[in-house]
């Protein structure tokens, strides 16, 4: 008797309102390593995914804005967690996905879970450095606060497949927005990884959806959609410009990011935390 | 109140006595029943439903996939066919003229997009309604009978019916009684439906099956003919105030029996599906059942009916959808 097991092949799916749909397109696309070797068939997300993955990010909105800072962030840091017991798997996806040896993934793993720390970290302190009090000229109380702008759309990077993907979504979710990323489309497994531990982070169905695809093809849905309230362009290559004139039909906020906002080891800053918040400014009459 | 109606079928000791000659249902439709026997002997001898075979049926038609200019044509059609509903308990004159103006211009935006069928209300708004529509094509439809249950007697439903009927009504959605008929005292029910019919006068009678109460697909199919044969204008699902309510299947019967009284009689009744219909998509699966089961003489808002609020929204935007390509934000358009 053979001690040869049958190989368990994974099939590597979406990412919508916390379930694992394949593409209702029924298509898959191959994925292989930087040379050549084939890695997986994963799900290639057509427009009424995204248009799925949006009606849950729009439902899941009012529960994740309505969290308190804290409990975000205990969150996302419980995404921290879950990645620290996982680190062999990422890091050997990326090595594949991005041609690094163990030692540069494992460095890129330990820098994608510090990114996510930073951010679990900076969801109660948003409001310090963002907000404020206005001196105001009346017997007025007059402060400001950053609320989330919404539903995101975020055409994570190309080139970075986690720790520009990390980079791009957690921003948009420390500040309390939901999110519709859609991955690299060459290198898309790591992110597929990071959707299957957001199921046991604790994090509510519909925030994060994750749709692995081709961003010229997803792009211009989400640019379009009257229903997404923001669009990170980090991915769109030469179609940015497009896609924000697209976004303007509907009147989104829009990111485009600078080279100084695509050196994925840079110290993050808070450009990103500042990409999608609106702010809203209080009146409240002072008491004697 | 005199008891100006005849109910032959109570009277069961001896069912010749209730005179054959009496005509029963709709004008122009002189019932062929006289007697509860002769009741019994028309719905004993409907055939049973293969009910796999019907889930597999609206299984199959659901996947039919639609051009895009049959898909647009159908939207708007959908659009006429709806009965704009409001049935809570916290109605208020505001929300039924709010209702009133969406029902005739469903979106300001677009002077396109066609009014739809009726707005359906409980009967002491019956009269706001039909002063704020004034003589505008869309129809009032009331509920009536002591809806959503029916459990009241039958002098309370026929003042029920007709003083809706004296507001303005033209068409009324009645309730038939589930217990009486699933107890099978069909005759009771079939007196109740030409009673009420009777009330109605002018108005359309809508009798409602509440077939999420009637277990099984048999059950349906007899209380669709024990309908029609007492004089129904239009069959329908629902109350919408139980947790079943319109399903595929139970339509497909219905169309079916709509179908098979057409062929016997050739008189076209019409069908209503009410509750639960919240997307245009599940609008659309219902329109092709409609097609392959009844015919294309049943797409019309004056055989088939939607009754619905929040799918008027879906249809909107799939409309807006097809036309400009862009997914659209739903609070573009009012809500109820």
């Amino acid at each position: 008797m053979s001690n040869e097991r049958l190989d368990v092949r994974k099939t590597y799916k979406l990412l919508i309102n916390g379930a694992f749909p394949r593409s209702e397109s029924g298509r898959s696309y191959e994925v292989t390593s930087s040379a050549g070797a084939f890695l997986g068939n994963v799900s290639w997300a057509s427009r009424k995914d995204v248009r799925e993955a949006v009606i849950a990010a729009r439902a899941a909105l009012s529960k994740w804005s309505g969290a308190t800072a804290y409990n975000r962030g205990q969150v996302l840091y419980r995404i921290a967690e879950m990645m620290e017991s996982r680190r062999d798997e990422f890091a050997a996806y990326v090595a594949a996905s991005e041609s690094l040896n163990d030692r540069e993934s494992q460095s890129v793993v330990n820098e994608t879970i510090d990114r996510i720390v930073w951010y679990a970290g900076w969801t109660d302190k948003v409001a310090q450095v963002l907000g404020g009090t206005n001196p105001v000229a009346g017997p007025f109380f007059n402060f400001s606060i950053p609320t989330p702008t919404g539903v995101i759309g975020v055409l994570a990077p190309q080139d970075s497949s986690l720790l520009g993907f990390v980079s791009s979504v957690l921003p948009a979710l420390a500040v309390g927005n939901t999110v519709v990323a859609v991955s690299s489309e060459r290198r898309p497994i790591p992110a597929v990884l990071l959707g299957e531990i957001t199921a046991t982070a604790d994090v509510p169905a519909g925030v994060l959806n994750i749709l692995s695809g081709v961003a010229s093809e997803l792009g211009p849905v989400l640019a379009t959609h009257e229903d997404v309230d923001g669009l990170d362009l980090t991915g769109a290559g030469d179609l940015a410009g497009t896609l924000a004139a697209d976004a303007a039909t509907s009147i989104k906020r829009v990111f485009r990011p600078t080279a100084l906002d695509l050196d994925w080891s840079a110290s993050p800053g808070t450009r990103r935390l500042r990409a999608f918040v609106e702010t809203s400014t209080v009146w409240h009459t002072v008491g004697q | 109140m005199a008891n100006v109606v005849t109910l032959p079928l109570c009277s069961q000791s001896s069912p010749s006595s209730t005179g054959a000659d009496i005509v029963f249902g709709a004008p122009h439709q002189p019932s062929r029943i006289g007697s509860e026997t002769e009741l019994r002997v028309a719905l004993g001898g409907l055939s049973g439903v293969d009910t796999v075979g019907a889930n597999a049926r609206v299984a199959s038609l659901g996947t039919r996939s639609l051009k895009q200019g049959t898909k647009r044509a159908l939207l708007d059609l959908a659009i006429t066919m709806i009965d704009l509903t409001t049935l809570e308990g916290n109605d208020t004159p505001g929300k039924v003229r709010s209702l009133c103006a969406k029902a005739l211009r469903p979106d300001p935006s677009d002077p396109t997009v066609p009014s739809v069928a009726a707005v359906c209300v409980y009967p002491d708004l019956v009269s706001l309604a039909r002063t704020t529509l004034g003589d505008s094509s869309v129809a009032v439809a009331s509920v009536a009978t002591a809806f959503p249950s029916g459990r009241a007697s039958m002098n309370v439903k026929l003042a029920d019916v007709r003083e809706a009927v004296a507001a303005g009504a033209n068409e009324i959605d009645m309730v038939i009684d589930r217990g009486a008929f699933l107890s099978g005292r069909w005759g009771l029910v079939f007196d109740e439906i030409v009673a009420v019919k009777e009330a109605c006068g002018s108005a359309h009678l809508k009798v409602i099956l509440e077939t999420g109460e009637l277990v099984t697909l048999d059950n349906v199919r007899r209380a669709s003919w024990l309908a029609m044969l007492a004089g129904a204008d239009f069959i329908k699902t629902s109350t919408g105030k139980v947790p079943v309510a319109a399903t595929p299947p139970v339509v497909l019967v219905m169309l079916e029996a709509v179908r098979d009284f057409a062929e016997d009689t050739g008189v076209l009744i019409g069908v209503k599906a009410a509750g639960g219909i919240r997307t245009a998509k599940d609008a659309l699966k219902y329109l092709v059942i409609v097609n392959e089961t009844a015919g294309s003489a049943w797409l019309t808002p004056d055989l088939y009916r939607f009754g619905a609020s929040s799918l008027l929204n879906d249809l909107l935007m799939q409309r807006a959808k097809q036309k400009s390509g862009a997914y659209v934000r739903p609070d573009r358009f009012s809500g109820d």
